[in-house]
């Protein structure tokens, strides 16, 4: 069949003799993808930044399909359902799963107990094969992947599996109180979708930073909020307090993790020579920017080892951090709600769609940002 | 350190029982100062510890590296690519060291280094001559960053004809 095979830092090729995936597990379930993306953090995987990313891995933790195949204990979904499939895999029996954290699965990642195992993103999370394939092996198949509703656009259908869910469980940690001034850095797909969800949760100020003036343009139409060039500020920071009566955000989301630029030091160290677990800058700037008793919210995604931030100041000012994985199935439900009532219209962030064949040009136009790519969708030849 | 193996049995959590002989104890609780709400629905099960009906085991029938912090290889994983090569034997020293270890992560980024090479030697062995320029998705530069792109192509070939040149005449000389 044909999948994405990655070669090596900057390096994937499409290949059509990569073995059909099997049933491995009674609870497994075979699906044909129609639609798979190329996350940001597919980039963090693609420029070599996470441990254990081994040649011959096939990507993709966001897709959808249609069930081909079940083993013999699955009895939530059916060959011939289309279905959703949330980026966690996860086991829906242990104690985490129980308590809703399904980015969190014990029974699921053998190489971590840090992280819950995820489609297509190394083996520090489970060394599973993902959904940028035209057939994908899907682990605990009662649990994770959802029938898409009959009414449904594909495309919005796709990315209810992460980015919709992870932009919106980032303002939801960031516990939003009615009239809030909000902060996103980063005006990726993640960044965009906190700062849209940020207004459902009342927030009465919503402001993006990031450095690239597309992007900013772009959300500022989408999630109607403010937008500031860092690369024209001397210091975002100050810039913040200055805009907020000197007293700094009430909350501020990382949306961006480990590849933010705007400090030498630390895209020398977290980017470059792989020291720490990505450059922090965002985050930094995020705990700095925050009011006294603030909250940070951080859905950006860090590699697994130490990482700069200025956790004196995280003392000092009294700041509650609130991270995660996202919990997809949790949060499913009520994004599908969103989506049929209009108030999120994921697929409006679409740039670009290109078809699985040509995924390496996929990857280079999303990892230079090229041809004002926000979010790219793959498509295989057999969807 | 080195060697860390750890068995099922060494994973344990003595709670004890009842503390009514601890004066005042839980006098102050309170089930509302919970900053995990709603990200998690406390259900309080993890007191009871690993104890929960695990799902079926999925087959071990390939080398799979587990984490020294757990007790067992959970109920399914991936099957993608076992370690292999010399890059498999970095990353099994590497299994060896806790998650919160540099000597765990440090050689797993050096593993996929070496693995890169392997890749490229694999695919040599199979008659596969690796398109790089195809790979690294050179056509959308062209088409999309080409001022760039030409820029870069015209430094590189400078770069390596002036190496070229300068080896040469070393060797002359």
């Amino acid at each position: 069949m044909l999948a994405m095979n990655f070669r090596g830092p900057f390096r994937v090729r499409a290949d059509r003799d990569r073995p059909f995936p099997e049933i491995e597990h009674p609870e497994d379930a075979i699906v044909k993808v129609i639609r798979t993306c190329i996350c940001g953090s597919d980039l963090h995987l693609y420029h070599g930044l996470v441990p254990d990313t081994r040649v011959g891995t096939t990507f993709g933790h966001e897709f959808i399909g249609e069930i081909v195949e079940v083993g013999s204990s699955v009895e939530k979904v059916k060959v011939g359902d289309r279905v959703m499939v949330p980026f966690n895999i996860a086991c829906g029996k242990c104690v985490f799963c129980k308590q809703e954290m399904y980015g969190m699965c014990h029974e699921s990642n053998p190489q971590s107990t840090a992280a819950g195992g995820i489609f297509g993103y190394s083996h520090t999370t489970g060394g599973y094969h993902g959904g940028q394939a035209e057939y994908v092996r899907v682990p605990y198949a009662n649990v994770g992947p959802t029938v898409i509703p009959d009414w449904m656009d594909p495309d919005d259908a796709v990315l209810l599996t992460d980015v919709v869910p992870t932009g919106y469980q980032a303002a939801e940690m960031a516990g939003i109180q009615e009239g809030d001034t909000v902060v996103v850095f980063g005006a990726g797909p993640i960044g965009i979708m906190a700062a849209k969800c940020a207004w459902l949760f009342g927030a009465g100020r919503v402001i993006v930073i990031d450095k690239l003036d597309y992007r900013l343009e772009f959300v500022k139409d989408f999630a109607q909020c403010e937008v500031y060039n860092f690369q024209h500020l001397e210091d975002p920071v100050v810039f913040i307090k200055k805009i907020t009566d000197s007293l700094g955000a009430d909350v501020c989301i990382d949306a961006v993790g480990a590849e933010a630029a705007g400090d030498t030091m630390n895209t020398m160290l977290g980017r470059k020579m792989l020291m720490q677990g990505g450059s922090t800058t965002a985050l930094h700037w995020a705990i700095n920017s925050v009011k006294k008793g603030g909250i940070v919210s951080i859905v950006g995604v860090y590699g697994p080892i130490d990482a700069l931030v200025p956790i004196g100041n995280v003392v000092n000012k009294g700041i509650t951090i609130r991270a995660g994985q996202c919990s997809v199935k949790r949060l499913l439900p009520k994004m599908i709600e969103h989506v049929k009532n209009g108030n999120i219209s994921p697929k409006d962030m679409i740039t670009h769609r290109i078809p699985l064949e040509e995924v390496a040009e996929g990857y280079n136009i999303f990892s230079k940002k090229l041809d004002g790519c926000i979010k790219t969708v793959l498509i295989p030849p057999s969807a | 350190m080195i060697g860390d193996e750890t068995k099922p049995e060494n994973f344990r959590n003595e709670r004890g029982g009842d503390h009514s002989h601890i004066k005042g104890w839980g006098v102050d609780r309170d089930p509302k100062n919970d900053p995990t709400y709603p990200m998690k629905h406390r259900t309080d099960e993890e007191i009871e510890g690993y104890t929960w009906e695990r799902p079926e085991q999925q087959p071990v029938d390939i080398e799979v590296l587990k984490s020294v912090e757990r007790p067992n290889i959970p109920a399914v994983f991936g099957t993608s690519v076992p370690p292999s090569g010399l890059s498999g034997a970095i990353r099994r020293l590497a299994f060896k060291y806790s998650e919160s270890s540099y000597g765990r992560w440090l050689p797993l980024v050096m593993a996929d280094r070496v693995g890169e090479i392997e890749g490229i030697i694999e695919d040599l062995k199979h008659g596969h001559v690796p398109n790089i320029f195809a790979e690294k998705g050179m056509r959308s530069e062209w088409k999309y960053n080409r001022k760039t792109f030409v820029i870069k192509t015209a430094v590189t070939v400078a770069a390596a004809v002036g190496a070229y040149l300068l080896l040469t005449r070393n060797k002359k000389d």
